[in-house]
């Protein structure tokens, strides 16, 4: 097709991106929805409501402008990703603190949007998850192998008050057909191979079917739907999710080849936890990701090795919030040392063309 | 004499506090101020640590030869170090057992050999005392602030622990402010320090500011005062 005429092309306002970004991510909580239960709505709706309300309170205390803030849409983002990342029936009160202590510290100390040194979604969610890794690693099984599906009541009731109406806790409902407490897949894994199984034994297991179990699978296709979404749009960098999946790829497919019996192949890496909600959503925020090619490679190859790496041989089942926090912590070495040749110019070696 | 000390004292608690502004021993006040009562035993420790070798290295500034000063304000350190070591092995026991290897780790403390080469090595015996003193007072102030805050935050209790310092009797001394079935770990492990640490910096840095501006409006309305008595003059 022949176009005439300007060719200029209006760039993505801030509250565009943030927007966009929320709207890419339906598929995968649709996914989430379906198969966790309406608890994820409920833990957004509290993140939102305590992001916006934070946001307000330390833009006051700062004397900045508040609402022409708030209208960009950050905040909102920030608590929508928190909400999509934590367990669907985790206590109300965490949601808030977790919130609340990423808007402060790791956003709003460091000056607000763009002077942010770490991803404050992924922030919030390590201190939860050190700070109470029991109600952080409780995930109910997905709805297929609980055999129920919880009412909103309920699940309003275990959010708030811990119990259901019923007076169940949530431990009750997380215990399968057979009474033995359900993981998720890759708690599953960690335990089985710590306690001598195989994978192939392991993946044996009703919860393991599919690419990486029942649920988990269409969770992380639903966001990598969204997340090329969002590649077309141009609203994320196309580097940092292909380096995440090429690092996941290559560093899984190095174990699995060595040893096949102990570590799991790169398909369940790649389908399994969070790792598509986290190459395509928190890895590509503009803010604390690197910004040059190079950098946005290196940036996405570094999260998807540690990711692999700390799955396999570390404490955690899962890892894409720490390996995003530590490659966050090296994008200003990365921007130093990759800076591109600016046209017309020598060949300049570690330092910026400025 | 009188007023050189006043200097020494403001330093060492405030403006040249070796915790807040110079941020030496960084590593056993994050480590070990997860309650009140480590933090308050740590510090009580390095002040002692630190009056001694200030003390006694003043004595002897005058015959170290100035190429081999590091390694023997070391072992000075090293050996008081060791008595405090054996002293609190033998008179609180738990609380030597709780903080551990934060004890001998005491003469790496850089707030130490800081104030053996920067003062002590100039300066009379007095001035050094009251200089090893102070720092030592500055630290322990802030270890005992920074556990105080952890501790509250984290499990909601001040003074857990008291018995391992004081005593049998201190049991009681330890109050409950909420009970929780998930402690805040995140206070209590090393990030929480890190966090509160800024926080207590921030909160300093602020005071300052804001002492500052006091100070500057204060002499700008002398000198318009003094301006006004001119022109009417």
């Amino acid at each position: 097709m022949i176009l005439s005429s300007p060719f200029a092309k209006k760039p993505n306002s801030v509250t565009a991106v943030m927007l966009w970004v929320i709207a890419a991510s339906l598929p995968g909580l649709a996914a989430l929805i379906y198969f966790f239960g309406i608890g994820v709505l409920i833990n957004i709706s509290i993140a939102s409501i305590t992001a916006l309300a934070t946001e307000a309170l330390i833009l006051r205390i700062r004397k900045r402008p508040i609402s022409a803030t708030l209208m960009d849409g950050s905040a909102l983002l920030t608590a929508w990703l928190i909400g999509l990342a934590l367990p669907p029936l985790l206590p109300w009160w965490m949601t808030i603190l977790g919130t609340s202590f990423a808007i402060v510290f790791a956003k709003q100390v460091y000056g607000g949007l763009g002077n942010n040194l770490f991803n404050p979604a992924m922030v919030a969610y390590v201190l939860l998850l050190i700070s109470f890794p029991v109600e952080m690693t409780a995930w109910i099984p997905p709805a297929e192998l609980a055999g129920q599906t919880l009412s909103f009541a309920d699940t309003f009731s275990y959010i708030f008050t811990g119990t259901s109406s019923q007076g169940y806790d949530i431990n009750s409902i997380r215990q399968g057909v057979d009474g033995f407490t359900m993981a998720t897949p890759l708690d599953h894994v960690k335990t089985e191979l710590s306690q001598g199984y195989r994978t192939q034994e392991i993946k044996a297991h009703e919860m393991m079917t599919g690419l990486s179990g029942i649920g988990w699978q269409w969770v992380n296709l639903g966001f990598l739907f969204g997340g090329v979404i969002l590649l077309f749009r141009k609203v994320a960098a196309w580097q940092i999710p292909a380096g995440v999946l090429l690092g996941i790829l290559g560093m899984s497919l190095i174990l699995n080849v060595l040893n096949p019996d102990a570590y799991l192949s790169p398909t369940f890496h790649w389908f399994a936890g969070a790792t598509m909600m986290g190459a395509f959503f928190i890895a590509t925020d503009p803010v604390t990701a690197s910004t040059t090619k190079k950098g946005r490679w290196l940036f996405g190859l570094g999260i998807g090795i540690i990711t692999v790496l700390i799955r396999t041989f570390g404490g955690y089942p899962d890892a894409i919030a720490f390996a995003v926090l530590l490659m966050n912590m090296t994008v200003p070495m990365l921007d130093y040392y990759t800076q591109p040749r600016t046209y017309g110019h020598a060949k300049t070696k570690g330092v910026s063309n400025e | 004499m009188i007023q050189e000390s006043q200097q020494i004292i403001k330093n060492g608690l405030w403006s040249n506090n070796p915790a807040l502004v110079q941020l030496l021993g960084l590593c056993p006040l994050l480590a070990v101020s997860n309650t009140f009562i480590n933090g308050l035993g740590l510090g009580i420790a390095t002040t002692m640590v630190l009056a001694g070798s200030n003390g006694s290295v003043s004595l002897i500034r005058n015959f170290i030869p100035k190429e081999i000063r590091i390694p023997i304000f070391v072992m000075m350190i090293a050996s008081f170090v060791t008595n405090i070591s054996l002293l609190m092995n033998a008179y609180t026991y738990d609380l030597f057992l709780t903080l551990g290897i934060f004890i001998p780790l005491i003469v790496t403390n850089c707030a130490i050999i800081g104030r053996a080469e920067s003062f002590a090595s100039k300066n009379k015996f007095l001035p050094s005392l009251l200089d090893g003193l102070m720092q030592g007072l500055g630290f322990t102030a802030v270890l005992c602030l920074l556990g105080a805050a952890r501790e509250l935050v984290g499990q909601g209790t001040l003074f857990y622990g008291a018995e391992q310092l004081f005593g049998e009797w201190a049991k009681s001394l330890t109050l409950s402010f909420y009970l929780t079935d998930s402690k805040f770990l995140f206070a209590i492990l090393p990030p929480g320090a890190f966090v509160f640490l800024g926080l207590i910096i921030a909160w300093k840095n602020s005071i300052d500011a804001k002492s500052e501006k006091i100070k500057k409006a204060s002499k700008q309305q002398s000198v318009e005062q003094t301006s006004e008595v001119l022109l009417h003059e």
